[in-house]
């Protein structure tokens, strides 16, 4: 992957919260720990040494408990938060140093938000607040509207547009704020646990329309969540962020099979596996035995999801086929592979 | 001093504050009576203008369109509210007196509002200035009015401008209290949006801060008339007229019929001025589900009969459109 394709990249960033950061940043460098640094000084360390990249069009997850620090990376992205040193660079643009004008620029084109809370205008209709961004970017009233009304569209609220945010619900109060964010048509759409304060039915109906509207427009959202059916579902690749730092960062598959530590591994303890895992990740190919296509055997394809497939195994008196996606022979796949593969995760 | 006695020091030591005080005074009275004389200048215009606009206005049309201003605001309970109460000022015979008070009420609430709202967004936006005004507010709230009586006769003269001004003093505190607060207290969350998607202080001051601090300024400005009509009376004292003044006659000549009239129509003005605020801060606060402000009491009526003969069946929907 080369660095045109990334959209967003961060380099060294540290930020730590306290008076005298300077007093801090000399401790870590030389490698003081975040406790021993907060006990010393009174200074917290936020995040520690982030480096990373986004890459244009993917749906990038960044996970952790409360208090590792997920929430003050992504405000350190539009300055919300000034980090305390390194560099966060957009389309190749530096944004760390950024005067007050430009930064307000930044923030209007290139960045929208989306919040856990909702944060709606209590006082603005359902039009008004989705236009807020273009409003307060100077655009006139009869352009944002339009726009507006084509986010409200793009969110499943035509015909609610001159409701107030408190007469709707909690998933429809989220949709005007994806609606406010879309609106200003952002290169990268940043999403505070943007879906924690939904009940489980609407915040995974509000999953799936994510889902769709990445695959639709090829958006770049930056998405922070502490719950990994969500980081798994939605994601293209995931961070894990522990105690300011970025422990791993990967597909799901990648963190599921090669965890880099254990507070990795405990985020999928008691997650199903066979959500992740794919038929051709399983297959093997057995040199003993050649394989004979038959339209009586049972073959799988090899992306079809195992938790797809344990019947389909389970009921076939043999090892079953995986077939590529161009009908090429990948391996098979016997019941005892498959309780080897389930239990060993 | 010799007879120095540590045990009870303030025999001998004595800090002459009253002396520096009327020292200070004359200084500024010789010095500087010509730049306090000036500043009555736009009081006295503000005065004028809106007592010859109260006094002009015959009863029967004043109340007519205070009704239909509080029907506006608070509902026809309001409206009926604010017939009634002006009804019957009228009646114990004191109209004109009201109207000369609620000038001088109106008045300082326009200074105060000019200087109050803009010093509460000052205390909001800065702890330190929060932490410098702050003193100062409670001493103006608290220092009894009859200590700053005397300074203010004799910088600015008798009459009703000085006595606005006693009164701007003396009410002003809760609406800057009120502002600060009402910012202060703005939700976290709403300003970190409004932040995150590229508001300058300004917009973020008048699109969102202010907007959502409506309710709880209202209530300062219905604070600030309670407090100025409580000082109206103490006013009366350096010849400022109205109902205050009538208190104050009758007081002075055990006059009891005339001291009840004139403090019966205080408590009615009071009335009236505390429900019609009230009734403008609750709306704010309710934020009209639905409809628009101009689509509910008397100019609703208006508004849906011009909109009907055109629209034939016109829905809540197309009328916002």
């Amino acid at each position: 992957m080369n660095s045109a394709d990334d959209i967003l990249s961060v380099q060294h960033i540290y930020k730590i919260f306290g008076a005298q950061p300077e007093l801090a940043m000399d401790m870590l460098n030389a490698g003081a720990d975040k406790s021993e640094i907060f006990q010393k000084t009174g200074q917290a360390v936020g995040v520690f040494d982030a480096n990373f990249s986004v890459r244009r069009g993917e749906i990038f997850v960044i996970m952790g408990l409360s208090g590792s620090g997920k929430s003050t990376m992504v405000r350190l992205f539009n300055r919300l938060i000034e980090p305390t040193s390194g560099s966060i660079q957009i389309n190749g643009k530096e944004i760390t140093g950024l005067p007050d004008k430009a930064l307000l620029d930044v923030r209007r084109k290139d960045m929208s938000m989306v919040f856990q809370s909702f944060a709606l205008m209590p006082h603005m209709s359902v039009l008004v607040n989705a236009a807020f961004g273009l409003e307060i970017a100077g655009m006139s009233e009869k352009e944002r509207n339009a726009r507006a009304m084509e986010a409200l569209q793009q969110v499943g609220l035509a015909g609610y547009e001159h409701c107030y945010p408190h007469e709707l619900s909690g998933g429809m109060q989220q949709r005007v704020g994806l609606a406010r964010a879309l609106a200003s048509d952002p290169a990268i759409l940043l999403m505070d646990e943007a879906f924690s304060a939904l009940d489980p039915l609407i915040r995974s109906e509000m999953q799936g329309e994510l889902i769709r509207l990445q695959a639709e427009q090829n958006r770049t959202i930056i998405f922070i969540s502490h719950d990994i059916e969500e980081a798994i579902r939605i994601g293209h690749r995931i961070a894990i962020m522990e105690g300011g730092k970025v422990v791993q960062i990967g597909t799901p598959k990648d963190l599921l099979c090669n965890p880099a530590n254990d507070y990795v591994r405990a985020f999928f303890k008691g997650f199903d596996t066979s959500k992740v895992l794919k038929a051709g990740d399983v297959a093997q190919l057995d040199p003993s035995e050649a394989f004979t296509p038959s339209p009586t055997a049972p073959s799988v394809r090899s992306d079809t999801p195992l938790q797809d497939i344990f019947h389909i195994v389970a009921s076939a008196g043999r090892p079953v086929a995986v077939l590529d996606s161009q009908g090429l022979f990948q391996g098979t796949i016997s019941p005892a592979q498959l309780l080897q593969t389930m239990s060993r995760h | 001093m010799s007879d120095f006695n540590l045990l009870d020091p303030f025999a001998s030591v004595r800090v002459p504050v009253g002396s520096w005080v009327e020292s200070s005074l004359t200084f500024l009275v010789q010095n500087f009576r010509d730049v306090f004389r000036s500043i009555r200048w736009p009081v006295d215009q503000v005065l004028s203008g809106i007592q010859s606009g109260l006094l002009s206005v015959p009863p029967t049309i004043f109340i007519i369109l205070a009704a239909l201003i509080g029907w506006q605001v608070g509902g026809r309970r309001i409206g009926a509210m604010c017939a009634i109460t002006l009804t019957m000022i009228g009646l114990v015979g004191v109209w004109n007196d009201a109207m000369v008070t609620l000038a001088l009420v109106l008045t300082s609430l326009f200074f105060c509002a000019a200087i109050g709202i803009p010093l509460g967004i000052l205390c909001a936006a800065s702890n330190r200035t929060e932490a410098i005004l702050r003193p100062v507010l409670d001493a103006m709230q608290t220092l009894p009015a009859f200590v700053y009586l005397v300074p203010v006769v004799m910088l600015f003269g008798i009459g009703n401008v000085p006595g606005v001004m006693v009164t701007i003093i003396f009410s002003i505190a809760p609406l800057v209290r009120l502002t600060n607060l009402g910012i202060r207290q703005v939700p976290a969350d709403k300003i970190e949006a409004a932040r995150a998607f590229g508001c300058t202080p300004r917009q973020m001051l008048l699109r969102v801060q202010m907007p959502l601090a409506a309710p709880t300024i209202m209530a300062g400005v219905n604070q600030t008339l309670m407090l100025s009509l409580s000082m109206v009376v103490i006013a009366s004292m350096i010849s400022v007229g109205g109902l205050g003044l009538m208190v104050l006659q009758g007081i002075g000549r055990l006059d009891m019929g005339l001291a009840s009239v004139g403090g019966i129509g205080l408590v009615l003005l009071a009335i009236f001025l505390d429900r019609l605020t009230q009734a403008m801060g609750e709306r704010t606060n309710k934020a009209a589900p639905g409809t628009r402000w101009f689509q509910s009491g008397p100019l609703g009526l208006i508004f849906r009969a011009k909109i009907s003969k055109p629209v034939p069946a016109a829905t809540p929907q197309s009328q916002t459109e």
